[in-house]
């Protein structure tokens, strides 16, 4: 499946027709990101679908998907590139001793040799290719400066081999959790994108799509019940991947209400901590009890 | 239009934004992109290439409202244009007018209520004019119209008249913005720009998040403690070679050692002393404190707090018995043993007793962080004790709460103190937290 991304909409269509319900802002970013060809930085808090969104712009254009996953002490080594230098010393130990070190050191630091790791790869392959550099702010600022002249000039420069540049242009994502400020040379070089909790209608609308199974009542009491959940002071408060899991789990059951039972034999899909679980049980599974939900659900 | 870009730009600039050439350049770039029929898009394409963080996205949100809506009235000023005017409030029927407000306001739908607010403004505001300052006149007609906001939690009856709180606010907005479109018409001039007020470029927070948010900086300072000894890969001459492992690995290079192993070197384990002052001056921010402590204690292990007033108490033992932040202030207000006798702080009373109990335990590994407004109430610092303390211990830092322009003013002797410390900082937002985590990494780079 390879759509045409012309206008917002299309894009908008492409992405629902990949499973990923984008709103107004996430459509024209990814338009303008395809359109400008410049990477997006999305920022955002845990599960609302940075990742998502990357797999499902590869699924929507046809593209392959490359992942580069950050972690503290990612180096160039597993993010660029890295020389086979095992195969180096086989092939000079192979070689005639008569042989001059010019010709073999001409032959050493060849394509051969190379070992591409995602950055040379998404910037080498031969189609368009989606590149999504997850977490970013895992790493430390060495590695975001590194990255500067992949996403600003789409080459690598490997010193016994020159500069490769990109054949083709990659869309490339960034996400970052947050958890510390990036620097300002990487967020000029990017479009930035907040992904943040949907609206009730929204999320719906999601769960609804990944569990179609499901009725329609008990899905709104769902979202609902997991709004309420992230109002709450919550240390993980659940992520769009939780309400979807959850929402499968109750089909599994063939819970046809989400009452104060229910909710107390499911919580641990949605809720990950112990004390966060008391609190739930508390506050939420209460009002599910004593009918005050229900009104509230009439009068909305 | 690219004109008008640039002004907004400047703008945004007087706010803190960072906009250069090359983010102006994309946006030029964006907006050939789009339809510029559609308000929606204009403003997403902006600010995907202007706005580079949430808090700089909720500037461009206020600033672009207002700047449009002041070049728009810029416009009309100068063709002479006025709007249409609603006449003979008079005659209104201002029981009607009120019900109609209220439906609007719980429909929430904006075209409904601008045009009401006119009419409000119209019924209401013309007794003498106003006042000259459009948030009293806001409150006035708000006042005049009976509209009240729903109560947020605990409400048994509801309020058949209250309307919800947010939509309400949206009808202020629209008020707001009528009153000040009837004071240009008026003036014929455009009121000075105002830079935007701390509150309106604050996002919108509860302290729920603000708990979690201590929790994320909190768990940014356990790594970047930890991670202590690695970033000295390379520049440290005393490398251990781990021969064993260095042969082994030269096997796949035909017994050349190419590949030198090393010993791992250890990351040291941070020891933390954490004393938290919970008095009466530091009442606003102690809960902010007790936030820290309650985060720090999820994440270190070798961690001793103390909290102090008049003399010093350890509540290890509360945080690590109770996971739930409530209950551990509830616990520390109620029985921890502070032994609060008076509800002043005595600082030089605390360093002495501090020194009596726990001094014998630091190391120069262990480091000492003291939360505190260092105000003594007049009484005796007694610095030399904290400077044993100090001497005792690897590193001593101190957070302070109040803004450094109060420091030294009144009875805070943080100037006394501040000799003995590696690091003072100004802290009472998760933002400075986060700088203090940032100068605490510098710190140990340069040790």
């Amino acid at each position: 499946m390879s759509a045409r991304l012309e206008t917002i909409e299309e894009v908008r269509t492409a992405l629902g027709e990949a499973g990923y319900l984008a709103d107004e802002a996430t459509a024209l970013v990814a338009f303008l990101a395809a359109r400008l060809g410049k990477p997006v930085l999305v920022e955002g808090p845990a599960g609302v679908g940075k990742t998502e969104l990357a797999k499902a712009l590869s699924r929507a254009t046809g593209r392959t998907l490359i992942r580069l996953q950050c972690y503290e002490g990612l180096d160039e080594a597993k993010a660029l590139y890295e020389w086979n230098y095992r195969k180096q010393l086989l092939r000079i130990q192979t070689e005639a001793t008569d042989t001059a070190w010019t010709d073999v050191k001409e032959d050493i630091f060849g394509d051969e040799f190379l070992l591409p790791r995602p950055l040379l790869t998404a910037i080498s392959a031969d189609e368009p290719v989606v590149l999504l550099i997850d977490e970013i702010d895992k790493t430390d600022q060495e590695f975001e400066a590194m990255l500067l002249e992949v996403l600003s000039d789409f080459q690598i420069s490997i010193p016994e081999l020159g500069v490769v540049e990109a054949r083709t242009h990659p869309l490339v994502l960034l996400t970052s959790n947050n958890s510390r400020e990036l620097t300002e040379a990487l967020k000029r070089r990017c479009l930035y994108l907040w992904l943040d909790y949907p609206a009730v209608e929204r999320e719906l609308e999601i769960v609804r799509l990944h569990a179609p199974e499901l009725d329609e009542q008990v899905a709104r009491k769902l979202v609902e019940v997991i709004h309420m959940i992230r109002a709450l002071d919550l240390k993980k408060p659940p992520s769009i991947a939780e309400s979807i899991d959850w929402a499968r789990a109750l089909l599994l059951l063939g819970a046809d209400d989400v009452d104060q039972a229910v909710l107390q034999r499911t919580m641990s899909i949605i809720v990950k901590h112990r004390t966060d679980l008391d609190l739930v049980a508390e506050r939420v599974g209460v009002k599910l009890d004593d009918g005050l939900f229900g009104s509230r659900q009439q009068a909305g | 239009m690219a004109a008008r870009l640039l002004e907004l730009a400047d703008e945004l600039r007087g706010e803190g934004v960072a906009v250069g050439t090359s983010e102006l350049l994309d946006a030029f770039g964006a907006l050939d992109a789009v339809t510029w029929t559609s308000q929606e898009d204009f403003r997403e394409a902006l600010a995907a290439t202007l706005a580079k963080s949430q808090e700089d996205r909720r500037v461009l949100d206020v600033l672009f409202d207002r700047f449009f809506f002041r070049a728009v009235e810029r416009e009309a000023v100068e063709r002479g244009l006025t709007d249409e005017r609603y006449t003979g409030g008079e005659g209104l029927d201002l029981e009607d007018l009120r019900e109609r407000i209220r439906e609007a306001i719980r429909a929430g739908s904006d075209g409904e209520m601008r045009d009401l607010a006119r009419l409000a403004i119209v019924a209401f505001g013309r007794q003498g004019e106003g006042s000259g300052v459009i948030g009293v006149d806001v409150q006035r007609i708000r006042r005049s119209l009976g509209l009240r906001g729903e109560k947020s939690a605990g409400q048994q009856l509801p309020d058949p008249d209250a309307v919800p709180r947010e939509a309400l606010q949206r009808f202020e907005r629209h008020v707001r913005r009528e009153l000040e479109r009837l004071l240009i018409e008026r003036t014929r001039a455009l009121p000075p720009a105002k830079p935007l007020r701390e509150l309106d470029r604050a996002l919108p927070s509860n302290p729920a998040q603000d708990l979690s948010e201590v929790h994320r900086t909190v768990a940014q300072l356990k790594r970047r403690l930890a991670s202590q000894g690695r970033e000295h890969r390379g520049r440290r001459r005393t490398w251990h070679v781990d021969v064993r492992r260095t042969m082994r690995a030269s096997l796949q290079t035909g017994g050349v050692p190419l590949d030198l192993k090393y010993r791992p070197r250890r990351p040291r384990r941070p020891e933390l002393y954490v004393l938290c002052d919970v008095s009466t001056s530091v009442t606003s921010a102690s809960v902010f404190f007790l936030s820290v402590l309650h985060a720090l204690h999820d994440q270190f292990r070798k961690l001793r707090s103390f909290v102090f007033v008049e003399r010093i108490s350890e509540v290890t033992d509360v945080f690590e018995r109770e996971r739930s932040f409530a209950t551990v202030s509830r616990k520390i207000a109620t029985d921890a043993g502070v032994a609060d006798v008076s509800g002043y702080t005595d600082y030089g009373r605390v360093w002495l007793e501090f020194l009596d109990s726990v001094v014998d335990d630091l190391d120069p590994r262990s480091t000492v962080i003291v939360l505190g407004d260092a105000r003594t109430n007049g009484r005796e610092p007694h610095a030399e004790a904290f400077g044993r303390v100090s001497a005792a211990a690897g590193r001593t830092l101190w957070i302070n709460p109040e803004p450094k322009l109060y420091w030294n003013y009144g009875d805070s002797v943080m100037s006394t103190y501040e000799p003995y410390c590696d690091g003072v900082f100004e802290c009472w937002t998760t933002k400075q937290l986060e700088v203090f985590v940032n100068a605490l990494a510098e710190l140990r780079a340069r040790a």
